[in-house]
């Protein structure tokens, strides 16, 4: 199978563009479709599809042909995928839980982990310098409805968390 | 003179004072971001976007304008400076740019290029108020099948100036079509592809798309590379040029300037493709081509001008057309749907406020820029020294408040998570992801206008090259495709983006 890849990166683009028209297209089918005169829900995605599905085909084709030889795909770095997208899925779940100060705060440490030399004091420095910028300028200036405090009872009492 | 009248109508728009106060903030940011390598406009106006939801429409667009050109300013100081494009669109600059800034004359290049982008601007500016009335008039006569054309030769213009491969930029088009889709469909109510999650009901937002491919994708990218940066000048001087550098440079800048306006107006291309044309033109013209790279000062003028220039005629076939010809234009047609505005061609003549207020403030936020950014060019050269470490946890939090507050909802965030990864794979495997995010955009207003041509003909799929002003848009388009999948003109595509690599 290896030695019929020509272009690793453009087998691939085609692959996942294959199977990603043949997934839209085949959800599509379990809409209405419609007529052309009177289309359905499903009719466009349907159309859009088969054409994905078929450019994909065309990309994976070409790319198994021997003049088009490409460079293979490069090495998948986990490391930084991890340290920099963990944070935001834990802030976009943590957010209405913990509060902006809390959230904002582990958003800086963690994703800092993600660098080469990272060092944690002027991390930790940084996230609090950031924490009071961004409640400053966006919670109180811009007043856009994000809660700081963790969104338990006991912080009702103080002046800061009732934005 | 109607235009004049028009125009005076724009300044005074642009020129109230909270307008004129939220166009410097918007350039200010723009620089600061174009100066900053790792995060382009892209990410930026995506993630201010929630910021402009308390101003008024027409001060959030001018203030998201001034970012878009603000940034293809401060891209430049970075290029000279520092020898890496702050922005893809001042690839061309560092070669020339930066060589300047090695034999002591980093002033008078950062000045050149700042004159040089007035100049274009200005210009700029007044192509724009000439030419979008009666295009915008034109298109007024559109109906349903032309638009489909339109849209379909907007879309395949778009990939044929892009770089990359062809087919592989129509394929990114036709996924963000069917992004585009995801969502309640109008006409049957039908929840398409929201796999039961009611978050998913409205669709997909254009924040977190923007902001994880454009944003978080480009911060992954950045941190496997390692970033390191060799600030050349860390004290500029000697910033008025001589009239011996404006002489060298006049023509090349109204070239540059012309060039860049020619081909901001075509979709896809914009300020990246004028740059790199304005530079290969230069270096033909020249009497001694092999002082080029080595510090020749048109080989900063004329880019310069050009990617400027074209920032701002790209501007045309949004206002007019209601059609984004980059990513950053298909941002600002999400704003304005944010802002309950419909792009297209009667917001020119339904809110003229806006639309003139909008070109004045083109000029305005030019003028801001060079006479702003000249003398804080040694805070710019400060924050270049910024390490990145500190840099990108700055913007994750950033984006992370941003893509929250476009609609108060976790799944934005956790959206933006999943494109960041998506971002990150289409880079491996080399995969442009801006034609994408024009599909995206544009995906819904097809559907709906292929729908209603289709309605009107009773199926006939035959109106689409029975009326003449589609049949001519879908001529063009095959025309293009043919054209470019022409071997000789594909390898000079090719030549055209590679030069000097």
């Amino acid at each position: 199978m290896k030695h019929l890849i020509k272009n690793p990166r453009d087998f691939w683009s085609g692959v996942m563009f294959l199977a990603i028209g043949a997934l839209f297209a085949g959800i599509a089918f379990t809409y209405k479709l419609g007529t052309a005169a009177r289309m359905g829900p499903g009719f466009f995605p349907f159309v859009l599809g088969i054409i994905l599905a078929v450019l994909g085909v065309a990309i994976l084709l070409a790319a198994m042909r021997d003049r088009n030889k490409g460079p293979g795909v490069e090495k998948f770095h986990w490391m930084p995928v991890f340290w920099v997208l963990m944070p935001i899925v834990v802030f976009g779940f943590g957010l209405k839980v913990a509060g902006m100060i809390v959230m904002g705060l582990f958003v800086v440490i963690v994703s800092s982990i993600g660098s080469e030399d990272f060092k944690l004091k002027p991390t930790v420095w940084l996230a609090i310098g950031l924490v009071i910028f961004c409640s400053l300028s966006f919670v109180a200036g811009l007043k856009l409805p994000i809660p700081l405090c963790p969104g338990l009872d006991f912080f009702e009492q103080f002046a800061l968390c009732r934005v | 003179m109607e235009l004049l009248a028009n125009l005076q109508l724009g300044f005074g728009v642009a020129l109230a004072g909270t307008n004129i106060l939220y166009c410097f903030i918007g350039v200010l940011l723009g620089t600061l971001i174009g100066v900053l390598p790792g995060i382009g406009p892209v990410a930026t106006i995506a993630m201010l976007l929630p910021a402009t939801f308390v101003l008024p429409p027409v001060s959030a667009l001018i203030m998201l304008a001034g970012i878009y050109y603000g940034a293809s300013y401060g891209g430049s100081t970075t290029a000279i400076l520092v020898n890496l494009p702050g922005e893809v669109s001042s690839v061309v600059t560092c070669l020339d740019g930066y060589q300047m800034a090695r034999n002591g004359h980093a002033g008078k290049a950062l000045a050149i290029a700042a004159i040089g982008s007035f100049f274009a601007g200005t210009v700029a500016t007044l192509l724009v108020a000439a030419f979008a009335p009666p295009l915008a008039e034109l298109a007024l006569k559109f109906g349903p099948a032309d638009y489909f054309s339109l849209m379909v030769l907007g879309l395949i213009a778009a990939v044929v100036l892009a770089h990359g491969s062809l087919i592989k930029a129509v394929a990114m088009i036709v996924l963000g079509l069917l992004v585009g889709l995801i969502g309640t469909d109008v006409n049957s109510g039908v929840a398409r592809y929201s796999f039961g999650l009611p978050e998913l009901i409205d669709g997909v937002g254009i924040g977190p798309i923007a902001m994880g491919i454009f944003g978080f994708g480009e911060i992954i990218r950045n941190l496997e590379h390692g970033q390191k940066r060799d600030v050349f000048v860390k004290k500029v001087t000697g910033l008025m040029p001589t009239w011996q550098d404006l002489k060298v440079s006049a023509l090349p800048i109204v070239r540059g300037t012309t060039l860049g306006s020619a081909l901001g107006i075509l979709p896809g291309g914009g300020p990246i493709l004028g740059s790199f044309s304005a530079y290969t033109l230069e270096k033909k013209l020249a009497k001694d081509p092999s002082r080029f790279g080595k510090g020749a000062i048109e080989g900063v003028a004329a880019p310069e001008s050009a990617n400027n220039a074209a920032a701002q005629t790209s501007f045309i076939p949004l206002l007019t057309l209601g059609i984004p010809s980059n990513p950053v234009m298909a941002l600002m047609i999400g704003a304005m749907i944010i802002h309950g505005i419909q792009p297209g061609p009667q917001i020119m003549t339904a809110k003229p406020d806006l639309f003139w207020g909008m070109i004045a403030s083109m000029w305005v936020g030019n003028l801001l820029l060079v006479v702003l950014n000249l003398p804080m060019i040694g805070m710019w050269v400060k924050l270049l020294t910024l390490e990145y470490r500190f840099l990108y946890p700055a913007i994750l939090i950033f984006c992370c408040i941003g893509v929250y507050s476009i609609n108060n909802t976790w799944m934005d965030v956790i959206l933006a998570a999943g494109f960041g990864f998506i971002g990150y794979l289409f880079g491996k495997l080399d995969c442009e992801a801006a034609p994408l995010l024009l599909g995206f955009v544009l995906g819904p207003m097809m559907e709906e206008n292929l729908r209603r041509a289709l309605l009107l003909s009773r199926g006939d799929p035959a109106v689409f090259v029975t009326r003449p002003i589609s049949a001519t848009l879908l001529v063009l388009a095959v025309l293009l495709l043919v054209i470019v999948a022409a071997p000789a003109v594909r390898k000079k595509r090719e030549e055209t983006f590679v030069e000097e690599e």
